[in-house]
């Protein structure tokens, strides 16, 4: 499967690059093309699952110069399908540690990891970083209803910091490495808790400050076998499900009980 | 050993959840204590979702009581007319418990109410089973002198209308109050996720009067039902049933319940109670601790 990937990478590079010798020299420069793959495109989240680490890397091609692309930095920036929320934020009532205030956001994603070949703000500015969600600081979690903004913005960072330390929100300066200044590969490791769904990862050529070739690649996270059912279950057939649960409780707690009283 | 939680979304060291099962299943045949009190904090701490955990420690509950009542029943310590009754008003309970539990969780309070619940009845309940026990124990303690307590029901539940009698208890008393009682009960299952055996039984033996002897099978009679309409309300309202994490529980809880209704009928009463005090009155204290310092986490996510 993996090795099927990289010599279809391979294949991809080298049609690029071919494509790029016999055409006609062009006058005005012409961008880099990306050729992402990933490690794996559906992650199954079954008995024993602890985690993935997802492998995403390519190459970057330079037609003019026929071969590399020159200095540049990749960033692959993996994105958690995204879900209304609200925050609710702890104060000191009487006493007590209670739930105070609170903020909704539309689109948090669920997962949030970037993984670039050297800190972002080596990389590029923060006007260029903020447009293309480079950072966690950077996510688009569109706010919703009316409070100031330097209380929004003390929630976003809240959550974001919540999700850091959940490892749901990663940053990994260094996660990319390129070799040969044309194959690039990086690394991001999916915890035990990520949500199901559509993911998309989001590869990023960036030179002098600027993105000069972007490619996105889908994964899906599903949950299969056991796993899968007993979600479907729970979900669908609830009755049935709840059923389920207190039959296997009796049956267990009787079984034991019929066992132990022969003994 | 990782297990994943499908429902909780997460993978457990599945060792671990067995041995809290077993930690519990011990307690409940000791003390007729369904354990929900202290599965639920712990799987808490451990990092499951808060609903998930009490959803499916009130499943594993019902697996823990089956064989306690079992036990109980085949030494006749089950009153069965009683346990009926009190399940009617545990029902009623968890219904109303239901609508309470939605209603602070759109308010975002439900946390903090079911921490001070646990602080508030879990310190008062503790407390006065430790006096009991150490009275019971150390005769003079208190300058009271050896003193035999004459088994009595409060003079509240003496006023009530329509009295019944319960043969197996020793009482003839109104059914109203163990209906009541049943009712707050259930009000509690369903709102803390604990099968409420640490409240009915000191509150039977000492605001009902019941005969010692069946007080401990009669409230697994009430927990074992009152889960099961727990279990199959949170089945259908918050899906929030974990059967993997149950089964795990169930598999340590079964197992431990037996081991604790062997050691219940060699052990001294007294020390008993005392040890049952003592722990919940440590849980207690760590809940408390818990209200009143900076907690690790300020924000909180629930999705809308």
């Amino acid at each position: 499967m993996r090795l099927a990937g990289r010599l279809l990478l391979l294949l991809g590079a080298f049609l690029a690059l071919g494509g790029a010798l016999t055409a006609p020299p062009a006058l005005a420069q012409r961008e880099p093309v990306l050729v992402p793959a990933v490690s794996q495109s559906l992650i199954e989240v079954r008995q024993g699952f602890t985690g993935a680490r997802l492998l995403l890397y390519g190459a970057v091609v330079d037609p003019d110069s026929g071969g590399r692309a020159g200095d540049y930095d990749i960033v692959v920036v993996l994105k958690g399908p995204t879900a209304p929320v609200r925050i609710r934020e702890k104060e000191r009532i009487l006493g007590i540690w209670a739930n105070a205030g609170s903020s909704d956001f539309r689109s948090v994603p669920s997962f949030f990891a970037v993984a670039s070949s050297r800190p972002i703000e080596k990389i590029v500015d923060e006007r260029t970083a903020a447009i293309y969600e480079l950072g966690t600081n950077f996510i688009q979690l569109s706010p919703s209803g009316q409070i100031d903004p330097e209380e929004q913005a003390r929630f976003a960072s809240g959550l974001v910091e919540l999700r850091r330390r959940q490892g749901l929100y990663q940053e990994n300066p260094g996660g990319v490495s390129i070799a040969e200044k044309v194959l690039y590969q990086a690394r991001i490791d999916l915890p035990s808790t990520v949500t199901t769904g559509s993911y998309t990862a989001e590869t990023f050529a960036i030179s002098r400050g600027r993105v000069v070739a972007s490619a996105t690649a889908r994964i899906e996270v599903v949950k299969a076998g056991l796993e899968g059912q007993v979600v479907t279950a729970a979900q669908r057939w609830s009755f049935l499900y709840g059923l389920g649960a207190i039959l296997l409780s009796l049956g267990m707690g009787w079984l034991a009980g019929r066992l132990f009283a022969r003994t | 050993m990782d297990v994943y939680l499908p429902i909780a979304n997460l993978s457990v060291n599945g060792l671990y959840i067995v041995l809290l099962g077993g930690l519990t299943g011990i307690l409940s045949g000791l003390f007729g204590v369904g354990g929900g009190f202290l599965t639920t904090p712990l799987l808490i701490f451990y990092g499951i979702p808060p609903t998930v955990a009490a959803a499916s420690a009130a499943t594993q509950v019902t697996g823990a009581s089956v064989s306690g009542v079992l036990a109980h029943s085949r030494r006749k310590g089950v009153d069965y007319r009683m346990g009926a009754v009190l399940v009617m008003g545990g029902m009623i309970g968890a219904l109303i418990g239901a609508v309470l539990f939605s209603a602070l969780q759109s308010l975002g309070q439900i946390d903090v109410v079911i921490s001070i619940l646990y602080v508030l009845l879990l310190g008062s309940i503790g407390t006065l089973m430790m006096r009991e026990a150490v009275s019971a124990l150390r005769p003079g303690m208190f300058g009271k002198g050896p003193q035999v307590r004459k088994r009595r029901h409060h003079p509240l539940v003496a006023s009530l209308p329509y009295r019944w009698r319960f043969y197996a208890s020793g009482l003839y008393i109104s059914p109203l109050a163990p209906l009541i009682l049943g009712m707050l009960v259930g009000i509690l299952t369903m709102l803390m996720g604990v099968g409420g055996g640490f409240l009915l039984v000191p509150a039977m033996l000492y605001i009902l009067g019941m005969s010692g002897n069946v007080v401990v099978g009669t409230s697994l009679f009430q927990i074992l039902f009152v889960t099961m309409v727990t279990t199959m309300t949170h089945a259908l309202t918050t899906k929030a049933v974990d059967l993997v994490l149950a089964a795990l529980l169930l598999l340590g809880s079964v197992l431990g319940a037996q081991f604790g209704t062997q050691i219940a009928l060699k052990a001294r009463p007294e020390l008993l109670r005392l040890a049952l005090a003592t722990l919940v009155i440590l849980i207690a204290l760590r809940m408390l601790y818990g209200l009143g310092v900076q907690p690790d986490e300020i924000y909180t996510v629930v999705p809308l």
